[in-house]
């Protein structure tokens, strides 16, 4: 049976140039960075090339790139390390409640500091109001942190317009770019954000890897203390490898950004037009201010476990917002955010686009999935009622 | 998801699936934790020795895999079985038959056995009147 992946949001496999990229790190270039030998030196250059590459992506200062394992430290850093760092500023942090977990969880830990934590509402399409940023900062406010873009819906919020408040305000601004880095423009000096997070695995990189952007002379308490590695604000041997293969997708991302989103659009808008032409099925998220790949629909009398389940057994691999899936049993906060009933929120279905998927593939899936709602519908208590 | 076998068996094809016309039974349950209802339709007949029994059975279920599959597995264990033996269906049975649930999904099979004890009982309601 083919296999068809539609899941990028989660991750994107490791494109083949990446790999070619980092293999010399293992076996030739294995040294650690910090060494004063030829091995050493050798790690360096390769670990200093690829924060100026990564860096030209983002338009900003290599000494701005602090590289992490992942998007969930990036945003844990930032967030830990400027409220920290910043305690006899205030104590104020203004966030969204459709942020990916490692904001939200990052703050509600927080808040058992001592912290205190403003979670904004969105409106249906999952849009934060600048308004509504600009009306909750108070004196007592450190840190505003809205993602550029949601990994369940797609939506992207006005990153430029709040960055542009928080200046005035003199606030810090942190967004979580971990979905849009490599996959849609992304310029720190034109969002107007001191702090960026973004993950490797997302861009056809590998996974374990991550960066932090920090806007030159912003202070951080670190989270890892050890040797003072970049710059001190993150300990511990780089991920030489990883870094390596991270600047070339971030390469490759840049080189191929225009085509790829054209491709994507493409895809996503006959995808889209399929689906929705199933009855009562519905597009979650911002209609047009969508990542060009990500599409979340909901399909009302069925279940998102059970879609997914039936679609990986056509060869498809999908995601969904159910609370069936969900290791809590909550539906996702992402779809009760934009106002979805917990029975709506149930039949969520994310279909992520990536580079190789063709038009071919979004036929069969549209040859298969009106079958299989039709099929869980005939099961559903809740149909024809 | 780390389903067993026979879990992925009665998803793939659930076994009495569907309504019964002028059922003699119905149980309507919803799932609290997780938002899944299940709906169970009986059929009461006789046997040989004149005792109550589940004569047919059928479900319909707005849920997860391991909803669907608990919601399959319970109606076969209940078809052909006395009312009294049928109440004492329990939890425990749907997950054994069915070779074990993921921890998290136990709460399913609590759904399904549920399901059948109410439309029992609410045959005994009916025919009582």
């Amino acid at each position: 049976m083919k296999r068809i992946y539609m899941d990028h949001a989660a991750t994107t496999q490791t494109d083949p140039e990446v790999v070619k990229a980092m293999e010399p790190c293992f076996t030739k270039k294995f040294g650690n960075a910090s060494s004063l030998h030829q091995f050493g030196v050798e790690a360096k250059e390769a670990l200093e090339e690829s924060r100026e590459k990564i860096a030209k992506l983002i338009n900003a200062k290599p000494s701005e790139i602090i590289f992490t394992s992942c998007g969930s430290e990036s945003n844990n850093l930032a967030l830990k390390g400027i409220m920290y760092a910043n305690k006899k500023k205030g104590n104020h942090i203004i966030t969204s409640r459709i942020e990916h977990h490692a904001i939200i969880e990052t703050c509600k830990y927080l808040e058992k500091q001592g912290f205190t934590v403003t979670y904004l509402p969105v409106d249906k399409y999952g849009m934060v109001d600048p308004g509504a940023v600009e009306k909750a900062i108070t004196n007592d406010t450190v840190l505003v942190s809205i993602m550029h873009a949601n990994n369940e819906i797609g939506t992207i919020e006005p990153i430029e317009e709040i960055g542009k408040l928080c200046r005035e305000k003199k606030v810090y601004f942190h967004t979580d770019a971990v979905q849009t880095v490599g996959k849609i423009p992304v310029d720190v000096k034109k969002l107007n954000v001191d702090l960026l997070s973004s993950s490797a695995h997302k861009l056809y990189g590998p996974k374990g890897v991550g960066f932090l952007y920090k806007k030159e002379g912003i202070n951080l308490v670190p989270l890892i203390h050890g040797g003072g590695h970049e710059a001190g604000f993150r300990s511990g041997t780089e991920n030489v490898a990883g870094i390596v293969g991270f600047a070339k997708a971030c390469e490759l991302a840049e080189k191929r950004m225009d085509k790829e989103i054209t491709h994507l659009r493409k895809l996503s808008k006959k995808l889209v037009d399929g689906v929705l032409k199933i009855e009562n099925s519905y597009l979650n998220g911002h209609p047009e201010k969508r990542l060009p790949g990500t599409n979340n629909f909901r399909f009302d009398f069925i279940e998102g476990e059970s879609l997914i389940l039936r679609l990986d057994m056509k060869g498809i691999a999908a995601s969904t917002g159910s609370a069936c899936s969900t290791k809590s049993l909550e539906p996702s906060h992402v779809l009760t955010a934009i106002g979805l009933k917990h029975v709506q929120a149930h039949g969520s279905l994310r279909l992520s686009l990536g580079k190789d998927n063709t038009e071919a593939q979004v036929d069969y899936l549209l040859g298969v999935l009106p079958n299989i709602v039709k099929e869980l519908r005939k099961m559903s208590p809740l149909a024809g009622k | 998801m780390q389903y067993s076998k026979k879990v992925v068996e009665h998803f793939r094809n659930p076994h009495n699936m569907g309504e019964i016309k002028n059922p003699d039974g119905i149980g309507k349950v919803g799932n609290p934790i997780c938002g899944d209802v299940m709906w169970i339709y009986i059929k009461v007949g006789k046997n040989k020795k004149g005792q109550e029994i589940v004569k047919d059975i059928k479900f319909k279920t707005f849920g997860c895999a391991a909803a669907i599959a608990t919601s399959s597995m319970t109606t076969d264990l209940a078809k052909g079985k006395t009312l009294d033996e049928a109440m004492k269906l329990t939890r425990d049975d749907v997950k054994n038959a069915l070779e074990g649930l993921p921890p998290i999904k136990i709460h399913c099979s609590n759904l399904a056995a549920d399901g059948l004890h109410k439309a029992i009982e609410d045959y005994r309601k009916k025919s009582k009147k």
